[in-house]
């Protein structure tokens, strides 16, 4: 099963793909959103698709890899601009509407990670006790 | 329509093996299955923007839900008003059937939504906007604050996963929770 | 008119979950199933029969065209549900923490 060992991650032949395929899954993930205007998608859809993308290393990796990545710091730090840009873009109307999917991206990504890093190691402890 | 009848009885399938079997890993994966059906449906329907939406959130939330899923658990109680809490719940069915059975009266048929709904929106639109996604034009300009609202949900959601499953600071010996 | 009727059954699924399942897990598939069923039920009123997709492209008038609106809000109620489906995840991975057990009928006595 995946969960069996969550600090080493999965065999090498995830992993290995894993490596070829994260990037093409974080461009897919910015296309659609940026191209939400005239096309299929939308902020939201691209945020949660860049949000599954580091789920992803986080399952082929192990739980320190992907906290290497994208640190709690950096997730609060890029979090609150960009949420406060998407709020004064929807109190004003001044913001263009690329900006404002790019901030809605970016906080669906992030938040939807944050989530799923926190109900991850909240389980630890009690699969070490068992 | 008939590929829409043939997608919902799918997902009714799905959705009766995901209710009645025993094993929890088997029924999470049924309701990926639901999940999807709906994705094909939106398709059919003509909304691929949640068509895709519905994938993706399919898959998180599928991860998120074989996640809880993989832990031993107590065998359950079996004892208790097996007959009551049936027909109670078969109560509450035939009820809220009953009550769309009424609202159904009020419903134009399938397909009957009329060509043009959209003109008022249009006339919000700036004019120079010939080309683009209605979708994302109603929800980023005319109604941005349901944006907002939705942005605001998903806040409270990281705020409360984090304060109900934080570790640190919590005395121990049962105050939690 | 026949697939709002396979609209309604599929909530009802979701109701008799919600209502006689013990299991948390259970529970939080029936919210899901119910939600699913709105959601599809809200397309279909706005669906228009032969329509197109409501994108604009060059030189094509906007008759005939699926109506946008439920599509939208359709839209907000998806991410809602899926908040509401972590949040209801975080709190019953909560209770087994505490209780061993995802049974909601060995979690409402009182405890520690």
């Amino acid at each position: 099963m995946v969960y069996k060992s969550p600090n080493k991650g999965m065999t090498v032949i995830v992993k290995t793909v894993t490596r070829l395929t994260l990037a093409f899954i974080l461009i897919y993930g910015i296309y659609i959103g940026m191209t939400g205007g005239v096309s299929p998608g939308g902020g939201f859809t691209g945020g949660v698709i860049l949000a599954l993308a580091f789920v992803h290393i986080m399952l082929a990796f192990g739980k320190e890899a992907a906290l290497r990545k994208l640190r709690a710091n950096t997730l609060r730090m890029v979090m609150g601009p960009a949420a406060f840009i998407f709020l004064l873009g929807v109190a004003t109307g001044r913001v263009p509407e690329e900006i404002g999917a790019i901030c809605e991206m970016v906080i669906v990504g992030t938040g939807l990670f944050a989530i799923f890093i926190a109900l991850v190691l909240a389980s630890k402890s009690d699969r070490n006790s068992e | 329509m008939i590929e829409i009848h043939l997608v919902l009885i799918f997902m009714i399938a799905a959705a009766v093996i995901a209710v009645s079997v025993k094993d929890l890993l088997s029924s999470v994966v049924a309701i990926g299955a639901v999940g999807v059906g709906l994705a094909m449906a939106f398709l059919l329907l003509k909304a691929p923007d949640l068509a895709i939406l519905q994938l993706v959130v399919e898959i998180l939330s599928l991860i998120i839900l074989v996640h809880a899923t993989t832990r031993q658990d107590l065998p359950f109680s079996t004892s208790g008003r097996w007959l009551f809490n049936t027909i109670s719940t078969l109560f509450f069915v035939v009820v809220f059937l009953m009550v769309a059975h009424k609202a159904l009266k009020g419903i134009p048929i399938v397909g009957a939504s009329l060509p043009g709904a959209v003109q008022p929106i249009m006339e919000n639109v700036p004019a120079k906007e010939e080309t683009g996604n209605l979708v994302a034009t109603i929800l980023m300009k005319t109604r941005a604050i349901d944006t907002l609202g939705e942005v605001a949900a998903l806040f409270t959601a990281v705020v409360g996963v984090l304060a109900i499953s934080r570790k640190i600071g919590r005395t121990g010996g049962g105050n939690g929770l | 008119m026949t697939a709002y009727i396979l609209c309604f059954v599929l909530f009802s699924i979701g109701l008799f979950s919600v209502v006689r399942k013990r299991n948390i897990i259970k529970i939080i598939i029936g919210i899901g199933i119910m939600e699913y069923a709105v959601n599809l039920f809200l397309i279909l009123i706005g669906y228009c029969k032969e329509g197109r997709v409501p994108i604009l492209t060059e030189g094509q008038s906007i008759k005939n065209m699926v109506d946008p609106i439920p599509q939208a809000m359709v839209l907000v109620s998806i991410v809602l549900g899926l908040t509401l489906t972590l949040f209801l995840v975080a709190v019953a991975i909560r209770i087994y923490e505490k209780y061993g057990t995802f049974d909601i009928t060995k979690i409402n006595r009182l405890k520690g």
